[in-house]
């Protein structure tokens, strides 16, 4: 007969290999391997809360012969600290790069934890001055979301190096080409494309599920679409929504939406109508087929009056 | 900035001063409570914003001396969005009564560092009984407009509005485009107001970064110098329609759109300077639309 003391033993060892075993599989399935040597997390599409962690984007990596390359690095320290897990689980070959594909910090708050693992910082030429103009707002709306604990604990940290167009990086035998792009999404959005298994990390340049964010030029986000979409990928990996999707049909409900947005603005504002009316009713409808409309179609659509109304 | 009332610069200070005692408190806090108990006794905005409600009277004060406010009116109101889209543009469209005679109108955003956005003197006659522009906001903030009469009456009205950060908001999306295009102007003329013959409706919008220079310049950790228009005067056919003096609380690309009296036969002239001393001036032809 088992006695009291032992029973408590035994349902400490169940519980802690429990727990073992969840934290386990908690790396193993952080990022899933969706083509032969690329591993994609999958963020939640919601907005940054102390509860999600900020792990709302979508995060990645890429393994050479000799070197990873992570694409984004997640949205608190923790989340990078748990994708850096998660990825020394999987390769232990240096990870030589950490590439930001914009400002955003649900895509970069991680980005010192990488740094720390030596990794060098990557990102679009305008990052790093786009980085810092918004450095002291991205704190203080990053406190509120995030709360202080997760969002103190995050040194903004700037890339290393900018590309001005066009950058391949070698992580042995695997090229990565790095593109960036003129203002769009944001004013220094970068993409990653991984030529082996022709697959494009798009960053916020896609969204799928999550309505598209306007931080940029809505005209500029048009204008580039269809080179965008010339890009020889079988797949896409979206800033947000699913992990991968098949390319370059994923980026139609957004051009969509974009267009949408386009045409209601215009023509409120040849008819006169007062930007305050046209944030509540511009491209409402497409909006609405996306996640979180309610969260983001007003500010789009302000973001658009006041670039439009300058046509 | 001449013609700011005095007070601004000691509310300025007395504004500035706010971070730095907020963060005594919380260190002096933060040696014996936790932030759970710290985060479960913090107000919630609405709370916030009504326990500083003497931001209004000092403000007051400063920009009025004990002149009365007469509230509860229809001579003056405002329309703003309850809930700012975006931060950096709030959309605000202040109604005046056309029998009150309204010669000058204050635009006052409680909460923000510069709470004055901006003062309006509206000429005799000239009509200007709707005016909207677009301002930064950056907290939740009751939003005060003062509308002083030809007789020296002064009229309130308020408006509160959940924002937060379009000061600290750096200013443009596409930098390189705001610096290319600076001092760019469009006149837009809307035609008759509909229901009122004698009334006609117009805009101006100005290219101008209207940089609030609470943005921190990363490498140096200095505060880039503020770089805002600070004075405007639209005129039309040589005789004045209104002019206005600005602060930083002015959106981006200032934008105004007002209603005037008489056709549209006279042109438009408007003049700009900025902080820095630039003149941006010019002449708009008759467009009847």
């Amino acid at each position: 007969m088992i006695n009291a003391w032992t029973a408590v033993v035994l349902a400490f060892v169940l519980w802690y290999d429990a727990a073992i075993a969840l934290a386990a599989d908690r790396v193993a399935s952080f990022y899933s391997e969706v083509v032969p040597g690329v591993f994609v997390h999958e963020g939640e599409v919601a907005e940054t809360s102390a509860a999600n962690r900020g792990d709302i984007a979508n995060i990645g990596f890429v393994v050479g012969d000799d070197a990873v390359a992570v694409i984004d690095t997640g949205g608190s320290v923790t989340e990078a600290q748990e994708a850096l897990a998660a990825i020394r689980a999987i390769t232990d070959k240096p990870i030589a790069y950490a590439i930001n594909t914009h400002m955003h910090p649900d895509h970069l708050f991680g980005n010192q934890v990488f740094k720390a693992a030596g990794a060098r910082i990557i990102g679009h030429e305008r990052l790093a001055p786009a980085l810092a103009a918004r450095a002291e707002s991205y704190r203080a709306s990053m406190r509120e979301q995030l709360g202080p604990e997760l969002a103190d604990a995050v040194t903004i940290t700037p890339p290393d190096e900018g590309v001005s167009a066009e950058r391949t990086l070698d992580l042995g035998n695997r090229p990565l080409v790095l593109k960036a792009w003129d203002t769009a999404h944001t004013d220094n959005d970068l993409t990653v494309f991984d030529e082996r298994t022709r697959t494009l990390f798009a960053g916020d340049l896609v969204f799928m599920k999550h309505l598209p964010v306007l931080d940029g030029s809505l005209l500029g986000w048009l204008r580039q679409t269809p080179m965008l979409e010339a890009i020889p990928a079988e797949r896409v990996v979206p800033g947000h929504g699913p992990a991968t999707a098949p390319w370059p049909d994923a980026i139609e409900p957004q051009t969509a939406y974009l267009e949408a947005l386009a045409r209601d603005v215009r023509v409120a504002i040849a008819s006169g109508q007062r930007l305050s009316e046209t944030a509540e009713t511009a491209a409402k409808a497409e909006a609405e087929a996306f996640e979180l409309s309610e969260d983001y179609r007003r500010r789009n659509a302000t973001a658009a009056y006041a670039e439009l109304e300058w046509e | 900035m001449k013609t700011l009332p005095s007070g601004m610069g000691r509310n300025l200070a007395a504004r500035w001063g706010r971070p730095s005692q907020v963060a005594l408190v919380a260190a002096a806090l933060s040696f014996g409570v936790t932030s759970v108990s710290l985060a479960a006794s913090e107000p919630s905005p609405e709370e916030a914003a009504a326990a500083a409600d003497s931001a209004w009277t000092d403000l007051k004060f400063d920009l009025f001396g004990d002149r009365k406010l007469v509230e509860g009116t229809d001579v003056v109101s405002l329309e703003a969005p309850k809930r700012a889209a975006d931060p950096a543009i709030v959309p605000m469209t202040i109604r005046l009564d056309p029998e009150k005679d309204i010669r000058k109108v204050t635009l006052v955003i409680d909460e923000n560092p510069s709470p004055v956005a901006g003062t309006f003197t509206l000429a005799k006659g000239a009509g200007v009984t709707e005016l909207s522009t677009r301002v930064r906001v950056n907290a939740y903030t009751d939003v005060h407009v003062v509308a002083e009469a030809a007789d020296g009456t002064l009229y309130v009205t308020k408006q509160f509005v959940k924002a937060a950060g379009g000061c600290a908001a750096p200013a443009a999306k596409d930098p390189e485009v705001a610096a290319r295009e600076m001092g760019r102007m469009k006149l837009r003329d809307f035609g008759e107001v509909e229901g009122a013959a004698d009334r006609r409706e117009a805009q101006l919008q100005i290219r101008h970064p209207n940089n609030s220079g609470l943005q921190k310049d990363q490498v140096t950790l200095l505060y880039i110098p503020a770089h805002f228009i600070t004075d405007l005067d639209v005129e039309r056919g040589g005789q004045p329609v209104f002019s206005m003096t600005g602060g930083i609380s002015i959106s981006e690309d200032p934008n105004f759109r007002f209603t005037y009296e008489g056709d549209s036969a006279e042109p438009f002239h408007v003049k700009a300077v900025d902080t820095e001393g630039k003149v941006f001036e010019e002449t708009f032809p008759v467009t009847a639309s």
